[in-house]
């Protein structure tokens, strides 16, 4: 089994010193996500400014593969637009299931997670922090005016 | 057929002579040799059980109380076989108080449901505890839905006990029954279960006890212990999956209502009104696992030639090895520590959250549980979402202990 493969150093370093892990005041969005099977909770903020996020930050508790990935997720997506976001989840996505490629340059730094598609029990710890920008993203373009009902 | 080693109590058990019965034991996971420290969830299975289920099915299977012919006969008389190995081996008064279900679960949700038709009226209370396992939670929670009655939750100690003085606070005139658990699966805390049953018959309230992770590893007498219900699994004694059994008194099996209708539950059916048969059949309807209670028979006959005494003596040493082990390793935090414990060992540790610690360790072979053991309130009471539990069982070793501590810190060498 290839550890070394799923715990690459930037995660871990990731998972020390997590980047953007505080909450945003008068955020657009916010979603909060779950792992039912071993109760790891998430939660992401984000500022949409036009069409851009402009900021988006993350509280949590949860396994070294979800909080890296959560810190991560909030680096690479800080400055995309919408469809970006929406884009870069998909290929984020397809690369920790095992259906995309491990090389795709879009990805960016994200490639270090290539090694969680050889632990299925491992995809939702990857995956976790992105449904819940996803969702924080599709609630900012439904609520721009009045969030904070929106905080769970 | 494998027998496992005749000695007389006081011997200690013979692990290298258990370890060959179990041949599951013998194969490698991630390309080492298997390390299984996840008894509580589920139990392997001896040669003697295996070979009981393929014989079943290539010799003996028919369907039971339905035909004249010879392998309905000897399939009906192997499944009572068990029936009666069962009252022996709890000591129910009666074999017809033992009632076949797909396990603890199935067990309790019986009991709730007759107990929200019957029982339950708006303002009743029933008494669990924090350290219950969500399938003695849940049920009770649909029952207080259907019926107005509302949960009341004995808290626990820091080191995982109950405490037992707020237990005998929250009885009183409404209380209609204590459904609590024998041993915690997450903290392996044994509660005094004989203590709680008396306090609540001195007030005429009923008691079911929670038995699944009792019933592997301590002998349980139901009329000593004197609870009104008792529910446990086989899978996790050695036996087949998809069976269980819940002990009930008679008076309070003849009162509850059937759990499901169907065949073999039945006296007489016309469609103006249906009478029940007797019991055990009234909560029995439809065709069971006849293979896997049959096989049940088998694990418990393994589990009484061992000897629970000797296997509860051999899981001591180890878990107690184990947690002065473990707490060599820094940073890690042992939760659950009861001065009456089952063999399970639940812990955290500062540099990794339990997932992680459940992945290294299954790079070494080695299967614990890492979660939050479906026993959330427990974690909350704990400020911990989930934790790892190595949890062990009459075939684990101090050299598999030793296995565990070492990949232990690999997990520490590799986080912190």
């Amino acid at each position: 089994m290839e550890l070394g493969a799923l715990y690459q150093e930037v995660i871990l370093e990731h998972n020390r010193s997590p980047r953007n892990m505080r909450e945003l005041a008068d955020a657009s969005g916010c979603a909060h996500g779950k792992n039912p099977l071993c109760g790891d909770e998430v939660t992401i903020w984000l500022q949409v400014e036009g069409d851009t996020v402009s900021d988006v930050t993350f509280m949590g508790n949860g396994c070294a593969i979800s909080k890296a990935s959560a810190s991560m997720m909030t680096q690479a997506i800080k400055g995309k637009s919408r469809a970006e976001a929406e884009e870069l989840f998909a290929r984020f996505h397809a690369l920790v299931t095992g259906t995309g490629s491990a090389t795709d340059q879009e990805l960016g730094k994200l490639r270090v997670f290539s090694g969680v598609a050889k632990f299925p029990t491992r995809v939702k710890c990857a995956s976790l922090a992105w449904h819940a920008m996803k969702d924080a993203l599709s609630q900012a373009s439904h609520s721009k005016t009045d969030t904070r009902d929106a905080t769970p | 057929m494998t027998t496992p080693t005749l000695a007389p109590p006081q011997t200690p058990l013979d692990v290298e002579r258990v370890r060959a019965d179990f041949p599951i034991l013998g194969i490698s996971a991630r390309g080492k040799p298997l390390v299984y420290l996840d008894n509580a969830a589920t139990s392997q299975k001896p040669r003697s059980v295996i070979e009981a289920t393929s014989t079943y099915y290539e010799a003996q299977n028919g369907n039971i109380h339905r035909g004249v012919h010879y392998l309905s006969e000897l399939a009906t008389i192997l499944y009572d076989e068990t029936r009666a190995t069962a009252q022996r081996f709890f000591n129910a008064r009666h074999a017809h108080e033992i009632i076949f279900t797909r396990g603890t679960t199935e067990g309790i949700n019986l009991v709730a449901s007759g107990f929200a038709q019957s029982v339950l009226k708006p303002g009743d209370e029933i008494v669990l505890s924090t350290l219950e396992h969500h399938s003695n939670i849940v049920p009770w929670q649909l029952a207080c839905e259907r019926s107005g009655a509302q949960l009341r939750v004995v808290p626990v100690t820091e080191s995982g006990e109950l405490d037992i003085e707020a237990y005998h606070q929250l009885l009183n005139d409404r209380t209609r029954l204590v459904a609590i658990t024998w041993v915690s699966n997450a903290l392996g805390t044994i509660n005094p279960v004989r203590d709680l049953v008396n306090a609540a018959h001195t007030r005429g309230i009923p008691v079911l006890l929670d038995g699944a992770q009792a019933a592997p590893h301590i002998t349980v007498d139901v009329q000593e212990v004197g609870c009104d219900f008792f529910v446990c699994s086989s899978h996790k004694m050695l036996g087949p999956t998809g069976v269980g059994i819940l002990y009930g008194t008679e008076a309070w099996l003849d009162r509850l209502p059937p759990y499901q209708g169907g065949g073999d539950m039945i006296d007489t059916v016309t469609f103006e009104k249906t009478t029940w048969a007797r019991l055990p059949s009234k909560f029995e309807a439809g065709t069971p696992d006849i293979a896997g209670v049959v096989a049940f028979k088998h694990a418990m006959d393994y589990l009484d030639r061992v000897g629970l005494e000797r296997i509860a003596a051999h899981e001591h040493e180890v878990v107690e090895y184990a947690t002065r082990q473990v707490q060599e390793i820094p940073g890690l935090r042992v939760i659950g520590t009861a001065a009456q414990k089952a063999g399970v060992l639940s812990f955290v540790m500062d540099c990794a959250h339990p997932h992680d610690i459940g992945t290294i360790l299954d790079s070494e072979g080695i299967a614990i549980r890492a979660g939050h053991h479906c026993a959330q309130p427990l974690m909350r009471r704990f400020g911990v979402p989930s934790t790892a539990r190595a949890s062990f069982y009459l075939y684990n070793t101090r050299d598999e202990v030793d296995v565990l501590v070492s990949a232990l810190h690999k997990v520490r060498s590799l986080f912190a």
